[in-house]
């Protein structure tokens, strides 16, 4: 009878147990993401390059071109960061898809599935891993953003205020990336589909020119679309300007992805095998 | 009487246009090994992950310690480990990383990870390699890791699943002494494998399957004294001398099956030596000297050539390339 005294519990554990397990299955998953960054940096250091040449690139070959005076006092470079700091998480977001497609590839998925943990944590631990890579992310890119002429006009609070933003953003979006790497199934598929979902998202908004300046026919989705108000709020947080109503549609949108992203998500990973 | 620690009842399962299982039976008793003896895509890895609570079976039910891999897989999970070709460990982390992840996610207590980590390490020979990143380990490390993982929160029951496949012969007998202490403590195993001689050394019960059933399930024992013949092939110079052979044979090997194919004449026994000592003598005063000789323990193509009068599908494979005769 020395058998039954193995394994772990056989009941289900109440809720409030259920959720700690949960917390630490998650802080597993987390754990075992991180070390993959640390050993395998490839991915990461890629993921910052881009969005250094994207402010290279806007700050000194197309910034000259692109008039601001109509929206903003100050410079071009002041307009742009908040745009860099939204398209870096937007593509970086990327890494979710996968993350978690080569994850379905590799087998690892078989196992845990057999194991008694949260059937959401693995998903929970790769979303909370990618935000703490954007808060790196972030933070290096607003070095990059001071280091080429970038100014807060409004104050460090507010700025760091709109930096949380965009890191709450950052999280909703891995989860609906994280659909996509779950629906596909394997990186290159998932890299691949990715780019046409993030394309629209980024360059149709205010990120790089005022939407003033678009068709009037794509004006109307570059006004309200996610990105765009998210944008729009943290530029008013870091430079000022009308902030409330940007925020909360900031804030509606990422609630209504999360709500409809995150039951999918976990939806998708049940029925994977 | 024994309780049955693993239970299968009429389990099928269909892919799309694929059956992978026909309504298999079985059971394992507590603290014994089965092994599920197949050739590729007999099922056998299907049948693991229905019990493992990965998949969902379309018919039939099963139990593992009593509770039902459908209604209650959260039970069964806290009672099993998973080691195998397709549940994988994470190759960035080392092996201790990894060991100490699957301990948290079995909900092993905290303080017991680092005590039961180390032990792994030391039973599975893998101290030294501790904290380098798997993917620097041999392939027959990594199996050791992966076993040692199934083993974290000492499930009572195991499944490995071609636990040595592609793994050279040392790697094997290796993983074959740890199996075998597991079933010393008490574990009960499921064992899938491709090699009879696996499932001979280490399982009480074997289980044959073939094409999504179980064709046969006996005691190894049993089984080979079922099948067990030694085969012994002589090539001769040409179908005369064969022919020649065969005659011969015939009238002076009592114990013994012959055949002839061609220039290959093949004697099927179950007293191997005394039959082959008989078989050259008799071809030697007729100065018959084979140009070719093997002699053959009873191998999975045979079980399957007995159990199911078709040969499995590997062999076919084998067979095809070789330019065999049969």
């Amino acid at each position: 009878m020395q058998a039954t005294a193995r394994g772990c519990a056989v009941e289900i554990p109440p809720i409030p147990i259920r959720l700690v397990n949960g917390i630490r299955d998650t802080i597993a998953v987390t754990e075992r993401n991180l070390i993959n960054l640390r050993r395998v940096p490839r991915l990461f250091i890629f993921t910052l390059i881009q969005p250094v040449i994207f402010v290279l690139l806007f700050r000194y070959v197309f910034g000259g071109a692109i008039a601001v005076s109509a929206v903003s006092p100050y410079p071009y470079v002041d307009y742009l960061m908040p745009g860099i700091f939204m398209q870096t998480v937007v593509f970086g977001a990327i890494t979710t898809a996968i993350g978690l497609s080569s994850d379905v590839q590799s087998g690892l998925l078989e196992r845990f599935r057999a194991l008694p943990m949260s059937r959401t944590a693995f998903l929970a631990g790769r979303t909370f891993s990618d935000l703490l890579r954007n808060v790196l992310v972030v933070a290096l890119i607003t070095g990059v953003g001071f280091a080429v002429g970038f100014r807060i006009h409004t104050s460090p609070h507010l700025f760091i205020f709109g930096m949380l933003l965009v890191l709450l953003f950052a999280y909703v979006l891995s989860w609906l990336f994280a659909n996509v790497g779950l629906a596909l199934r394997d990186p290159e598929s998932a890299q691949a589909a990715s780019f046409p979902v993030m394309a629209p998202l980024v360059f149709a908004s205010s990120a790089f020119v005022p939407v003033a300046s678009m068709p009037t026919w794509l004006q109307g989705f570059a006004k309200y679309q996610p990105v765009s108000v998210t944008i729009s709020a943290v530029r008013a947080l870091a430079i000022g300007g009308p902030t409330g109503s940007y925020l909360l549609q900031s804030l509606a949108w990422c609630a209504a992805i999360l709500a409809v992203c995150i039951p999918l998500a976990v939806w998708q990973y049940r029925r994977l095998f | 009487m024994a309780v049955a620690a693993i239970m299968v009842e009429g389990l099928v399962k269909r892919f799309k246009s694929v059956v992978a299982l026909k309504g298999i039976d079985f059971e394992v008793q507590e603290g014994t090994i089965l092994g599920l003896l197949g050739p590729n895509g007999a099922g056998k890895t299907t049948a693991i992950r229905i019990l493992a609570t990965i998949l969902h079976p379309d018919e039939g039910h099963a139990e593992v310690m009593g509770h039902d891999v459908v209604e209650q897989p959260f039970a069964v999970r806290c009672q099993i480990g998973l080691a195998g070709q397709n549940a994988a460990v994470d190759p960035n982390l080392t092996g201790r990383e990894n060991l100490r992840m699957i301990g948290k996610l079995a909900q092993l207590p905290n303080n017991e990870i680092k005590p039961r980590t180390n032990e792994l390490l030391s039973t599975f020979n893998l101290i030294d390699a501790a904290d380098r990143p798997l993917r620097t380990y041999s392939g027959g490390m990594r199996r050791r890791l992966d076993v040692a993982a199934a083993l974290v929160s000492r499930p009572p029951i195991i499944f490995l699943d071609e636990p040595t496949t592609g793994l050279d012969i040392q790697s094997r007998i290796e993983l074959w002494s740890v199996i075998k202490t597991l079933v010393a403590d008490g574990s009960t195993v499921l064992l899938t494998t491709q090699y009879l001689e696996e499932a001979d050394q280490l399982a009480d019960r074997i289980a044959v399957m073939d094409l999504g059933r179980i064709v046969a399930n006996d005691t190894a024992a049993a089984l080979k004294a079922r099948l067990g013949n030694t085969v012994i092939e002589m090539e001769m110079e040409n179908e005369q001398k064969a022919a020649q052979a065969e005659e011969l044979l015939s009238r002076s090997v009592s114990n013994g099956q012959i055949e002839r194919q061609g220039s290959l004449v093949r004697i099927n026994s179950s007293k191997g030596p005394p039959i082959l000592i008989e078989a050259l003598r008799t071809l030697d005063r007729q100065a018959l000297i084979p140009i070719d000789l093997s002699v053959r323990e009873p191998s999975l193509d045979d079980v399957f050539l007995t159990l199911t009068g078709t040969q499995s599908v590997s062999s076919k494979a084998t067979t095809a390339l070789g330019g065999g005769s049969s």
